[in-house]
């Protein structure tokens, strides 16, 4: 009974600590990818959800977080040998996301702490998982950088501070632009509550992104059934090549 | 209207496609070449990934040479048996090309060796035959009249085994250097993406002896299975073959060369050499300055090698 107290008691103190919880919503949960794909859209809105009122003074930030599926990637360098330039070195990026999104409230490094950030994996260098590079190799952070640069002029990394609209603490929404340039798979979507640097909460959903159509049917027989698919090109080639030179024939002729 | 292509997973604008091929369509028809010389470093400059480019353009040679040959064929002017020898050599080329091609893939060469392979190729070749026509154009203006090169005498030639007659090119010799020209183009089809004309076209006029009218046809006839042939490797060892690219280049292809093959007509030939010289070399050109020049990115980011 005395112990039954004392747990009460506890929970009533977490509870005047102000326990935040996170809620969201997207505007689409799934992005086909049709052949005339050029692009999506994605507004992902959310709230703050409290057990009491919100508190003079409050700052809740908030970053989101859009992540394609991850793969290894090799990073080449070139160097001049024999008066022309050739790839030389490479590292091998271990894990590394086709896409990733980061929209915030404000500057990232003013409203996330550095340990935070290696917790949850946040920041671009953070969500790419490189464990080492060969040792021959001086300066491998640099081909990271050049990760993020390469992928960052493709616009399939971004940083966008101030970009989430917060109303009242409480109500807030981003539109994240997906570039035409996606890959099939499965991204996730992440959103960190933080006050004082600090995360509060977080909550994750996924979104599913896939080919369609045509495009699917041509990207599953491609790898399916690649030689019903190899000679299936070469039959509308030659079909299209007959094709061309009977009608003009019998257009001029 | 943007189109995403489901292989290279890339959206790009469909006319932009359409016009690439009309363009290229046009050449191939004017000076009787497949134009994957042109083709293919343009679609690296839009952003097709290289190995997707090269699968795909071989396919959409298939088509324009197939247009090519059936003109050739209703005119006689292809030789058949020489064809088959020199297809024989082409698929062996081609195999050869398409592990080599692999290999340096995952050595992450591939990108150095394709464009090494252009600044050669179309540089020895646009030279040549720049130099040629500009002297065939000097000879007609200064109106002399055009000495009759004696027949070549085929000397080292003549002297190999396993001799063969041509009827349709005339010609009475090894089979050896048929397939030798084969192999080489096979290989550069593979690797270049090219159907391999502009070698194969010099090559059997200068080293096999054979009469100019049935080059173009014979050498579209063993291009069509040579760069059929790698379309088929590429597919199923590499995926690489983009169906919605090729359709969209084709189409405009197909068009272009008809129309570029009536426009030929109108031109003299020498005028007809020295600009298809001119673009090579422009082509060549560019691709050398790209390999001399220091790149604005030091890096570049592939998939992990198949080592």
């Amino acid at each position: 009974m005395w112990r039954l107290a004392l747990l009460f008691c506890l929970c009533a103190f977490q509870v005047s600590a102000q326990s935040r919880d996170v809620i969201i919503g997207l505007s689409q949960e799934r992005v086909d990818i049709t052949a005339n794909f050029d692009g999506s859209e994605i507004r992902i809105f959310g709230a703050v959800k409290r057990d009491s009122p919100v508190e003079p003074g409050e700052n809740i930030d908030v970053i989101i977080a859009i992540s394609g599926p991850s793969t290894p990637v090799t990073v080449r360098k070139k160097d001049r040998v024999a008066g022309i330039w050739v790839n030389t070195e490479a590292v091998e990026v271990d894990l590394a996301p086709s896409l990733y999104k980061l929209v915030t409230t404000g500057p990232l490094s003013e409203i996330l702490l550095d340990v935070e950030d290696l917790r949850h994996s946040i920041s671009i260098p953070r969500a790419i998982r490189s464990v080492g590079a060969p040792s021959d190799i001086s300066d491998a952070a640099a081909f990271t950088e050049a990760l993020i640069r390469i992928r960052k002029d493709q616009g399939l990394y971004q940083v966008l501070e101030d970009a989430v609209r917060m109303r009242d603490q409480t109500l807030f929404d981003a539109q994240i632009a997906l570039p035409a340039n996606l890959v099939e798979g499965t991204y996730d979507a992440r959103v960190f509550l933080a006050r004082d640097g600090t995360v509060i909460a977080d909550y994750s959903t996924r979104i599913d992104v896939q080919k369609v159509g045509l495009e699917r049917a041509i990207y599953r027989l491609a790898h399916d059934q690649p030689l019903v698919y190899g000679v299936l090109s070469l039959v509308i080639a030659i079909a299209a090549g007959w094709g061309a030179s009977a009608t003009f024939r019998y257009l001029f002729n | 209207m943007q189109i995403y292509l489901p292989i290279a997973e890339v959206s790009v604008n469909a006319f932009l496609l359409l016009g690439l091929g009309g363009m290229v369509g046009i050449l191939s028809g004017m000076f009787g070449v497949g134009g994957g010389f042109l083709m293919t470093p343009l679609l690296f400059f839009i952003g097709i990934p290289p190995a997707v480019a090269v699968a795909t353009e071989a396919n959409q040679i298939v088509a324009s040479s197939f247009s090519g040959l059936l003109a050739h064929l209703r005119r006689r002017t292809v030789d058949l048996r020489m064809g088959v020898v020199l297809l024989i050599g082409g698929l062996a080329g081609a195999a050869l090309g398409v592990a080599i091609f692999n290999f340096l893939k995952g050595m992450g060469q591939v990108d150095l060796l394709v464009r090494l392979c252009y600044v050669v190729f179309l540089g020895v070749v646009g030279g040549l035959m720049f130099i040629e026509s500009l002297r065939a154009i000097r000879r007609a203006r200064s109106s002399e009249p055009v000495k009759i090169a004696p027949r070549k005498s085929r000397g080292w030639i003549s002297v190999l085994p396993f001799k063969m007659r041509f009827r349709t090119s005339g010609l009475y010799i090894s089979v050896i250097p048929p397939l030798a020209v084969g192999v080489v183009v096979g290989i550069l089809a593979a690797i270049m993406g090219v159907g391999g004309g502009f070698i194969m076209v010099p090559a059997m006029i200068y080293i096999l002896g054979m009469p100019t009218k049935v080059v173009v046809g014979t050498s579209l006839f063993q291009i069509i299975f040579v760069t059929a042939f790698t379309t088929l490797l590429h597919a199923t060892t590499n995926y690489t073959v983009d169906m919605m690219l090729a359709v969209l280049l084709l189409v405009g292809g197909v068009i272009g060369a008809q129309v570029g093959t009536r426009i030929g007509v109108r031109l003299k030939a020498e005028q007809l050499r020295i600009l298809l010289a001119a673009l090579v070399l422009a082509v060549c050109g560019k691709l050398a300055f790209d390999l001399l020049v220091q790149p604005a990115e030091l890096y570049s980011l592939g998939l992990p090698g198949g080592h």
